[in-house]
């Protein structure tokens, strides 16, 4: 019977020439890499090619422009307002993902305990995030409005001020302002990963820890930490990549003003590049943000694949 | 020291009667066993001992000392879990540490006990490895470690042994009891396995949908149950049950159905005369039937027809009908019994157990 089968296959006539293709795995998993490839090369590569051939030249928007060498970088180098766009985007990275981050885990914790409605709340807590940003930041624009500022109003109730606050006149205030915004829109997102990081962390460990004679503080110090610090440091790069560009926020609030006080990388090469019409000078400016990034990629994906190994 | 006494203790979960009841003295240096089957309240009891789940209302006291509203730290008690809760990110010798560091032990003092945990249980060569580079094995002796490192007055055990794979299992219950043996320290032990109990327990709390059925030495539970549902637990493979009617004949009682007369042997007459005309439930474990031979009195056999034959090796299993009954009988390894033969049973009278039929409390 076995001779039989074999001898009959070896008769059969062979398959077509495309069959054999796809039969091949090498062909076929290139095949089906295509669709990914050809749209990261069209919308992440070659933009990125683009960015980095015109930061060297001179061209401005209807000027194709000469190659200019590292003239756009040694310009922004010496701008002061470059400069406090570095700064600003540091400072509201920094700020911004401590009070996310730490927002978000208390807010996790309370979320990882039995209470009524917890599913209803959970997704409740969602909303920030799912609300386009530009729609609710212009919301947040209204209540730091000088003249109409419903905070203005409430501190001015509670008798805590006596005059009007220029939330977004002032350079520190303004500030201070997008960085709320953004860690109000940011918490959610924090919250619901670490949350779902919780949960996979079995109850019977904090139990046990309470039975060796752990207080809630050490229980989450020695116990919770540790074991969420994966989860953690994944969230904390999405967080820090996406705050690093920022635009929208800074651009409905303030769109980088008061007198320039308040750009980040992202609104200031917009600023440069689109609205000036500078465009070498604009992809520089993106273009610089690069390296810092890159950095900040490579440091915690090191650290996430050690602490998995662990 | 480690007694632990429950006095009426209750536990509500919303609506849910949980545990109901239960009232319970553990001498010192005894291993108690609570067995029953799933959501009989057993585990819930344990984790009211450790203070892990609050008491709806009575008391739990531990030598002496109501311990209600003590957190579990402040027990003084060790607890293994059903999954090891082992930390996974710590190394086996920081696992069982880890109870000593936070109640601040001098570091000599830590390595020592350590050390001599893992003599006690042979896990010297791994103390530097994870948890997740153990087998199953020797995490349950890290979780078993973890606990008696502290030196606590009770163990408690939340079926620990569950996870592990057959031939394991009866490993480590040899290991356990030696481990009691030499410790002394009391222990609560949780199952759902009757075997575990019987071999491990002082004595056995029997407990179904939160009440207590009875509480007795293993041997106590196998040749007295109590009722009808301890009777059926305990003892593998579990009691034969019948339902019959209590005939008076010329001063004899008979339990007596359409497939079944068996004479009521004369140490058990007295007490079940009164139930003369009633429906009784008869028990006969299996390992109590025999195939009959001549010298079985004519008034303790009874007829029966081959269904099953499982070849045990030790034994074999027939399971038979008898009238609208089935039973399983254990019968001795060198009888040949066909499918659908038709053989007689003999049961030894002194074996045989009577239930009321309506509250199934034995007679």
């Amino acid at each position: 019977m076995a001779v039989q089968a074999i001898e009959t296959t070896f008769g059969e006539a062979p398959p077509p020439r495309r069959q054999r293709l796809l039969e091949d795995e090498r062909w076929l998993a290139f095949m089906l890499l295509v669709p990914t490839m050809v749209l990261l090369g069209m919308f992440i590569a070659y933009p990125f090619a683009r960015g980095i051939l015109l930061s060297v030249t001179n061209s401005r928007v209807g000027v194709p422009g000469q190659f200019v060498g590292l003239a756009n970088y040694y310009k922004i180098w010496n701008d002061t307002i470059f400069r406090t766009a570095v700064y600003n985007t540091f400072l509201y990275t920094a700020v911004t993902t401590v009070f996310k981050l730490g927002l978000g885990l208390w807010l996790a914790m309370l979320l990882n305990r039995d209470f009524r409605g917890k599913a209803f709340t959970r997704a409740f807590i969602l909303l920030p995030f799912i609300i386009p940003t530009v729609l609710s930041t212009f919301a947040w624009k209204w209540m730091f409005d000088p003249t109409f500022s419903v905070l203005n109003w409430v501190l001015y109730h509670l008798g805590l001020i006596t005059g009007r606050i220029n939330w977004l006149g002032d350079p520190d205030l303004a500030m201070i302002s997008i960085i709320v915004v953004n860690i109000w829109r940011g918490v959610p997102f924090f919250a619901i990963s670490l949350l779902a990081g919780l949960q996979t962390i079995s109850p019977e460990l904090n139990e046990a820890a309470a039975i060796d004679g752990a207080k809630p503080w050490q229980r989450f110090w020695h116990v919770t930490w540790p074991l969420l610090l994966p989860v953690t440091m994944v969230v904390v790069l999405f967080s820090v990549i996406q705050t690093f560009a920022d635009f929208q926020i800074v651009y409905v609030m303030t769109g980088g003003g008061p007198a320039n006080a308040t750009h980040l990388f992202a609104t200031y090469a917009y600023q440069i590049g689109v609205g000036t019409g500078l465009l070498s000078e604009g992809a520089a400016i993106s273009l610089a943000m690069f390296p810092i990034l890159f950095l900040v990629v490579i440091i915690q994906l090191l650290y996430i694949r050690r602490v998995e190994v662990r | 020291m480690g007694q632990v006494v429950l006095r009426n203790v209750n536990k509500f979960y919303d609506s849910v009667h949980a545990v109901k009841d239960v009232n319970l003295q553990i001498r010192d240096k005894e291993f108690v066993v609570f067995v029953g089957p799933s959501g009989c309240g057993k585990t819930t009891t344990l984790r009211m001992i450790a203070g892990l789940e609050a008491i709806s209302s009575g008391d739990v006291s531990i030598d002496g000392q109501v311990v209600n509203n003590l957190p579990p730290m402040d027990r003084d008690i060790a607890m293994v879990f059903q999954n090891y809760a082992l930390y996974p990110h710590m190394s086996v010798y920081d696992n069982m540490a880890f109870g000593l560091k936070m109640r601040k032990f001098a570091r000599r003092e830590i390595a020592k006990r350590v050390q001599e945990a893992a003599d006690i249980l042979d896990i010297g060569d791994y103390l530097k490895r994870k948890p997740r580079q153990l087998s199953g094995g020797q995490r349950q002796r890290v979780a078993l470690g973890r606990a008696i490192v502290r030196h606590p007055r009770v163990f408690l055990f939340d079926e620990p042994l569950s996870n592990l794979d057959a031939k394991l299992r009866v490993q480590m219950r040899v290991e356990l009891k030696k481990l009691h043996q030499r410790l002394g320290t009391t222990a609560v032990y949780v199952t759902h396995d009757q075997v575990e109990a019987m071999t491990l327990g002082d004595r056995v709390v029997v407990m179904r949908d939160g009440v207590v059925q009875q509480v007795g030495e293993p041997l106590d539970l196998y040749n007295s149950p109590a009722n009808r549902f301890v009777a059926g637990f305990i003892g593998s493979p579990a009691m034969n049950f019948a339902t019959v009617t209590m005939m008076d004949g010329n001063g004899r009682l008979t339990a007596k159905n359409a497939g079944l007369e068996l004479e009521v042997p004369q140490s058990q007459i007295e007490r079940l005369r009164r139930h003369v005309g009633r429906e009784v439930t008869i028990g006969i474990r299996p390992e109590n039937l025999h195939v009959a031979t001549n010298s079985d009195p004519a008034g303790f056999t009874f007829p029966s027809k081959v269904e099953v034959v499982e070849q045990l090796g030790s034994e074999i299993l027939l399971d038979v009908r008898v009238g609208a009954d089935t039973m399983v009988a254990a019968v001795d390894p060198t009888i040949r019994a066909r499918v659908a033969d038709q053989i007689n049973l003999a049961v030894n009278p002194a074996r045989l157990h009577f239930f009321d039929a309506q509250t199934e409390l034995a007679l």
